[in-house]
Parts: structure tokens; C-alpha cells; sequence
């Protein structure tokens, strides 16, 4: 395989209560984690909607995870049991789409866990890399420049759509 | 309700042959409550079908999303004729009745089904249906306290519960109760178990599946 280091885009759709408090508290401890993670804040896991990332793999990503709140602990009572229900049935559903569930992820971690919050990210950029890039990535440069669906970047960066 | 579920990817995935622009088009009644056809789904539908085709390195497929309120009304379905002037393909997310409404109305276009119609029911939990009405066409829910023999019993009896009754549940499945037992239990708990003494003819099944496609004739609502 080539020498150079597949570089994998990843997004992290975390809630706003306990993923993106962590992560906010990873980088005030000054954590270094990779740069591939681009965090979006949702107001709570179980809001992270099957479309948005699916839409995020449209978008380009080689890999997604959702950062819920430890179980039993949730804000909003079961948001993050749902969130893990959703993303199971999504990466089945990516497996059938030819994607790879292995390239979606659920987490849990407590406001606290700035740490466990940076292994995260690691852990996950080291499996995408191993992975090598999506196969979307792959089959839109066979068809050369025919481009997925429309408004597609728009539907992966939906987070807001609260 | 009419409760469907989606179809394998697969099977949706195959109807698209090497067809480039697709109509997708759900219905804001019966399936956007059991979250099978609805706006949402047939947004996951749409990028799911589209993420396939880029993962397999075909030509990009363009997806159009609509949804509509009825697919089950020529008033709604009317107006989807120009979005599908364009098309290769429509795919219905609604039930067998919308299906054929979208057939029918869409005279140029080939349309094909997302779900499969399952039954007529509702909601025991979230995320659970369950089937509550045959279609038989001739009620009886008067006699057994509201709970239909016809639907809930596996049979389909009308005398009473069969030996596979075990403590209130059916030996096809122990998930499922005894439809005559829910019955007899109803009328009891309502003091109306003489109901169950009355003699009544054989059920007229004319009124079900026979004679053709069933209808509904209102004189005093024809134009």
C-alpha cells in the first residue's frame, strides 16, 4: 500500500450536555487529539437524526460517532439509549448500503471525562485509518466528478435541525 | 391505521435498474405515523439509494422527495404528475392503496412499492403495532365487547376460545393473547357474559374477500 497516512474525515456529533462538555474540557486540559475530528453540537444524542448522518457520509466523511451522556444519566432521561437503538439499526443499515457500519460509532462519557473524550477521537481515527477511505469516496472518483445527491454537504452538517 | 413496513434495501435498490432520476414519495397519513412512508423516510430512503449507487461506483442517482398528504386521494396525487414528468422511476412509500393511486394517475411512469402493507392496526408501545381490524365488512365488535374474534383470534373462530388457549395465550405464539379470552375477560369484568349464550348464524363472509374488489357507494355525497 502507498506510504503516505490516509488522513480520514471523521464527524463527532455530540450533545450538549455531557459529549461537548467533554470535549470542551479536553481541549482547556490542553488533550491532544486528532485534527480529523470535526465536533457538531446536537442538543441531546437522541436527537441525532438517521438522516443527518447519513448525510455526513454524503458530505465526505469517512467515518461518524455520536457522543451521548453515560448511560442512565441522560438530560433528558433516555435520548442516549435511543441514540444507541438508531445507530445500531443504522449501521446495519450501512452495511447494506455497502458503507461499512464499522464506520459508524456510539459513545458514552460524563461532562468530566476531557480524557476519555481525547482516546475517543484516537481510537477513532486510528479505525478509520485502518479502514482506508469510505467507499463513497472510492465510487465517486470511478464515475469521475459525477457527484452524489444534491444538497448533500447541507443535510450533513444539518445539526442545528433542532 | 393501515400499519406497512419498509422493504429490504435490496429489494427497493433493485426496482432502480440503471435508472438516473427517481421520484420518491411518502404520505402524511397511516405511514408517517408507523414511521414507514413519511417525510422522513423517504428522506433516509432517498440518501440510502443514493449512497448505494456512489458506493458501487455507478452513475450518481438524482432523487426528488415529495410527500404528500393522501396518496390514497386523486386531490393529492394529481398534482404530483409534473414532478414525475422528468422521472425514470416513482417510488410509493405508502400503503398498497397509494401504490396504485400513483399507478393510476401517473399514466406515463413506471411506479413501484417501498412497503409492504401489513395490516389494519395501531400502536401497543412505541415501536410496536398490532392488527386490530379484519376488513371483514360486517362488524361484530358489539357481541364480544370490542375486541374483534376476527383479528385477534389466530383462528378467526366465533364460539369461543379452541384447545391452544393455555393461560390466555395462543399456542401459535405465547407473545400473543388469546383473542377469546380477552373477550370472555371484557365481558365479564362488564357483567354482559349472557352475550356469549346468544345464538347467531353463520357469519356472512360476503361482505370480506368476495365479489370482486369491495365499495363504498354514498348517493347523497355523488356529484
Amino acid at each position: 500500500m502507498s506510504s503516505e497516512v490516509f488522513e480520514p474525515t471523521i464527524v463527532a456529533y455530540c450533545c450538549y450536555y455531557c459529549g461537548l462538555t467533554a470535549a470542551d474540557l479536553a481541549g482547556a486540559m490542553r488533550l491532544e487529539y486528532p485534527a480529523n475530528v470535526r465536533v457538531v453540537e446536537v442538543p441531546c444524542s437522541g436527537k441525532t437524526d438517521p438522516r443527518v448522518i447519513l448525510g455526513a457520509f454524503e458530505g465526505g466523511a469517512d467515518g461518524v460517532y455520536v457522543v451521548g451522556c453515560l448511560e442512565g444519566d441522560c438530560y433528558f432521561i433516555e435520548g442516549n439509549t435511543r441514540a444507541a437503538k438508531r445507530v445500531a439499526r443504522l449501521k446495519a443499515l450501512l452495511d447494506q448500503i455497502g458503507v461499512g457500519g464499522e464506520r459508524l460509532a456510539m459513545y458514552n462519557v460524563y461532562c468530566s471525562m476531557g480524557p476519555k473524550f481525547a482516546a475517543i477521537a484516537s481510537e477513532m481515527t486510528e479505525r478509520i485509518r485502518a479502514l482506508g477511505p469510505s467507499p463513497l469516496r472510492r465510487g465517486a472518483a470511478a464515475t469521475a466528478g459525477g457527484g452524489g445527491g444534491d444538497g448533500s454537504a447541507g443535510t450533513g452538517e444539518g445539526s442545528a435541525q433542532s | 391505521m393501515i400499519v406497512a413496513d419498509q422493504k429490504p434495501l435490496e429489494e427497493i435498490y433493485a426496482y432502480l435498474e440503471d435508472n438516473r432520476r427517481v421520484l420518491i414519495v411518502g404520505c402524511r397519513e397511516c405511514v408517517t405515523v408507523c414511521q414507514a412512508g413519511g417525510e422522513k423516510e423517504v428522506g433516509l430512503l432517498a440518501a440510502a439509494l443514493r449512497l448505494k449507487r456512489q458506493a458501487g461506483g455507478e452513475e450518481p442517482l438524482e432523487t426528488i422527495e415529495d410527500c404528500v398528504q393522501r396518496q390514497c386521494d386523486a386531490e393529492y396525487v394529481e398534482p404530483l404528475k409534473e414532478a414525475a414528468a422528468g422521472v425514470d422511476l416513482v417510488i410509493s412509500m405508502a400503503c398498497g392503496v397509494g401504490v396504485q393511486y400513483l399507478a393510476e394517475y401517473l399514466t406515463d411512469t413506471w411506479v413501484v412499492p417501498a412497503l409492504n402493507t401489513r395490516f389494519g392496526g395501531g400502536s401497543v408501545e412505541q415501536g410496536v403495532w398490532e392488527e386490530r381490524c379484519g376488513f371483514c365488512g360486517d362488524c361484530l365488535l358489539d357481541r364480544t365487547g370490542g375486541i374483534c374474534p376476527v383479528a385477534r383470534c389466530s383462528k378467526s373462530l366465533f364460539n369461543g376460545p379452541c384447545g391452544g388457549s393455555y393461560d390466555g395465550k395462543c399456542e401459535v405464539d405465547e407473545s400473543i393473547d388469546c383473542g377469546w379470552q380477552l373477550i370472555f375477560d371484557r365481558l365479564k369484568s362488564l357483567d354482559r357474559l349472557a352475550l356469549l349464550t346468544e345464538i347467531h348464524p353463520a357469519k356472512d363472509w360476503r361482505t370480506s374477500r368476495d365479489g370482486g374488489p369491495r365499495r363504498v357507494i354514498r348517493e347523497d355525497l355523488r356529484t
